[in-house]
């Protein structure tokens, strides 16, 4: 009875378990923060690209360094721009309201980004502006649509459009549904050279998000296997100690 | 059965002489060891539902721990929250496992007790003469949602603010008073820095006294009465010679040993949590709280944690809010009446007919759907869904009196039922 009552609230359960990621049209990037070359690129990207407009404020730039295997004289010449010590944060220089007054919100901080989103959705967002006069930027973006952020990898990706076709739904009301991108403009990288880059820069963003996450996966398993034998150990004393009960 | 009973005045491998002895008649040291663990008997046949309880000493323990360290790197202030638990996360030596230990502690809390409170209705252990012992626990159910409530909003990410939201302006359904109500919550019109601050106050004191002083009164009803067991039987009622329940083993070493082994087992499942899935999937910790709060920003969709969801499916599920807050509270205070609802003469399932088997299984499954469904949007199917299993949920203690009554019960032996 109590087996039947386990299983059936497993089974009722199970859905809850599967995690639907937000909405929009999602690609894989596999990420692999082990990576140390890919992480070091992304860096590089990110300071390139990323860190004019945004920051990140809760990373330590010699934090950096230690997880991303630089010295110190690689981490300042290679990705401290602007004279920063490499105990601090990764700021940026320009103030938060005058970014809002030029593109009508502050940048977000990245700090967590891919943590509350996800990388996936870095990888597709980066991958996902398209050409659309209607906005202010002349780009929108599928993943994230109205994004008040310009096609700053134009110059990598060249510029796309999308292509749109047109679906009957369940409730018979015809609607526009996204079916390709169509490169209108080349620009210096190959599409796989570009899907890379856009890799790289998913990939630093994770780490960032949580840069103790490799040091906790390896201390765990230690963890798990000392508790494994404690088990053992404290399953043995207790079925020894239960003998002389009747 | 050992046969360490002792009617000396000292524990059993304790000396004496010395200083033991001029301990002992200044505080009753030994007679609190011996009264509650070294000659607290409970009984032998015991099964492993019944190491949720030390279970959930073991979880409020490294609660508290992991919550005085967090203290010391926490910053209450609603300029500065979000930013505190990055800091403890990125830059205070061995941050992130406390904090993990600490959100996974919170999840896992209610995981035991939610397991612990199951077991009492399997076993009825909150039939006669373990009311008050039900009831204390209940409080401290209560207790521990409070906390855990107030606890949330203190990372001062969006669910931890939007959440607080909704669940603080739920006081406002309440007529006349409700809206002044909400307001003397929050200290404020809207969340803000006075609430994030009266939150941590009540987080990291206010509650935790009460919950600590009831688990002591839970503690103290349960060694009065004596722990139930999988049978239903009272083993006090036959005694040995020597006092001793026939069918008890002492808490301290026999009970103590199982407990371990159980502890051990949890730790292992707990540090596999913390060490490899401390989001859990968005179940622990949700995705969109690695998001500072913006006052301005209201997220698309609003769930509470896991451990809140049921109740919140039935909070939605009724389309007249004062009606959901009702109906909602009507689902925690309910459970409150068990000792009473339940007319059976016997208290174990092992003993009882069918009725009550469905009656459990459906509870236990419309508790799980309407867990499910508060963490879906509130949209078609689903509001449906959860109106049927709110109904269902709510037959199990309205219809109690009716089928535990009409239900056929097997001969409860006299003895407990134990193999070794």
């Amino acid at each position: 009875m109590i087996r039947k009552i386990v299983i059936s609230a497993l089974l009722v359960t199970a859905p809850v378990m599967v995690h639907a990621a937000g909405g929009g049209h999602l690609e894989k990037a596999d990420i692999d923060i082990s990576n140390e070359a890919q992480l070091q690129r992304g860096a590089k990207y990110f300071v390139n690209y990323c860190l004019g407009c945004h920051s990140a404020q809760y990373v330590r730039y010699n934090r950096l360094a230690l997880d991303l295997g630089l010295t110190e004289d690689q981490l300042v010449e290679n990705i401290m721009f602007t004279g920063e010590r490499p105990h601090d944060t990764m700021e940026n220089a320009i103030p938060a309201v005058d970014s809002a007054n030029w593109f009508g919100r502050t940048p977000p901080d990245l700090s967590l980004t891919a943590r509350a989103r996800g990388g996936d959705w870095v990888y597709s967002f980066l991958k996902s502006f398209y050409l659309d006069p209607s906005k202010p930027t002349g780009t929108n973006n599928l993943v994230l649509p109205g994004a008040s952020m310009p096609h700053v990898l134009w110059d990598l990706q060249g510029l796309q459009k999308a292509v749109f076709r047109t679906e009957t739904g369940p409730d018979g009301v015809p609607h526009e549904v996204f079916d390709h991108f169509e490169l209108v403009e080349p620009g210096q990288l190959s599409p796989e050279q570009f899907d890379t880059v856009a890799a790289d820069l998913a990939t630093f963003l994770t780490y960032i998000s949580e840069p103790v996450k490799m040091q906790r996966q390896s201390l765990g398993i230690k963890v798990i296997l000392f508790l494994v034998v404690l088990f053992l150990f404290s399953y043995l004393y207790k079925k020894e100690l239960w003998k002389d009960v009747h | 059965m050992s046969s360490s009973h002792n009617d000396g005045a000292q524990v059993a491998g304790r000396g004496a002489g010395g200083f033991n002895r001029w301990l002992n008649k200044r505080f009753p040291l030994d007679k609190m060891l011996r009264e509650h663990i070294t000659e607290y008997y409970a009984s032998k046949n015991l099964n492993w539902w019944s190491v949720f309880g030390s279970l959930a000493l073991v979880v409020l323990v490294i609660q508290i721990v992991s919550g005085i360290f967090l203290t010391m790197s926490y910053k209450p202030a609603a300029a500065d929250a979000f930013a505190s638990v990055e800091y403890i996360m990125r830059d205070v030596n061995w941050g992130w496992l406390i904090r993990y230990m600490h959100s996974t502690g919170a999840s896992m809390f209610f995981v035991v007790v939610y397991v612990h409170m199951f077991r009492g209705m399997m076993y009825g252990s909150y039939k006669n003469p373990r009311e008050l012992l039900w009831i204390f626990g209940m409080f401290i159910y209560l207790a521990l949602a409070a906390e855990a409530f107030f606890g949330y909003l203190l990372p001062w990410g969006q669910m931890s603010y939007w959440g607080a939201q909704v669940i603080v302006s739920l006081f406002g359904a309440i007529p006349v008073v409700g809206e002044s109500l909400v307001e003397w919550i929050r200290g404020d019109f809207f969340i803000s820095d006075i609430t994030l601050n009266r939150f941590f106050a009540l987080h990291v004191i206010a509650i935790p006294l009460v919950l600590v002083g009831l688990v002591v009164v839970h503690i103290l009803a349960l060694h009065e009465v004596g722990s139930n067991n999988p049978d239903g039987v009272e083993i006090k009622e036959k005694k040995g010679p020597d006092g001793v329940p026939l069918d008890g083993v002492a808490f301290h070493p026999y009970h103590t040993a199982k407990d371990l082994v159980a502890f051990v087992a949890f730790a292992i499942v707990f540090a596999a949590i913390v060490f490899y899935a401390p989001e859990m999937g968005g179940y622990f910790l949700e995705h969109a709280n690695f998001e500072a709060a913006d006052p301005l920003k209201t997220p698309e969709h609003i769930a509470p944690v896991w451990y809140f969801t049921p109740f919140y499916a039935i909070l939605r599920a009724v389309p007249d809010k004062l009606g959901g807050v009702i109906l909602m509270g009507a689902a925690m205070i309910l459970l409150f009446f068990l000792p009473w609802l339940d007319r059976s003469p016997v208290k174990s399932i092992r003993y009882r007919g069918w009725m009550f088997k469905l009656a459990l299984a459906v509870f236990v499954v419309s508790f799980f759907v309407l867990g499910f469904l508060g963490t879906r949007p509130a949209t078609g199917v689903y509001t449906t869904l959860a109106r049927v299993f709110a109904v269902l949920y709510f037959a199990f203690f309205l219809l109690m009196p009716l089928y535990t009554k009409w239900d056929k019960t097997k001969p409860v032996p006299e003895r407990v039922v134990y193999h070794d």
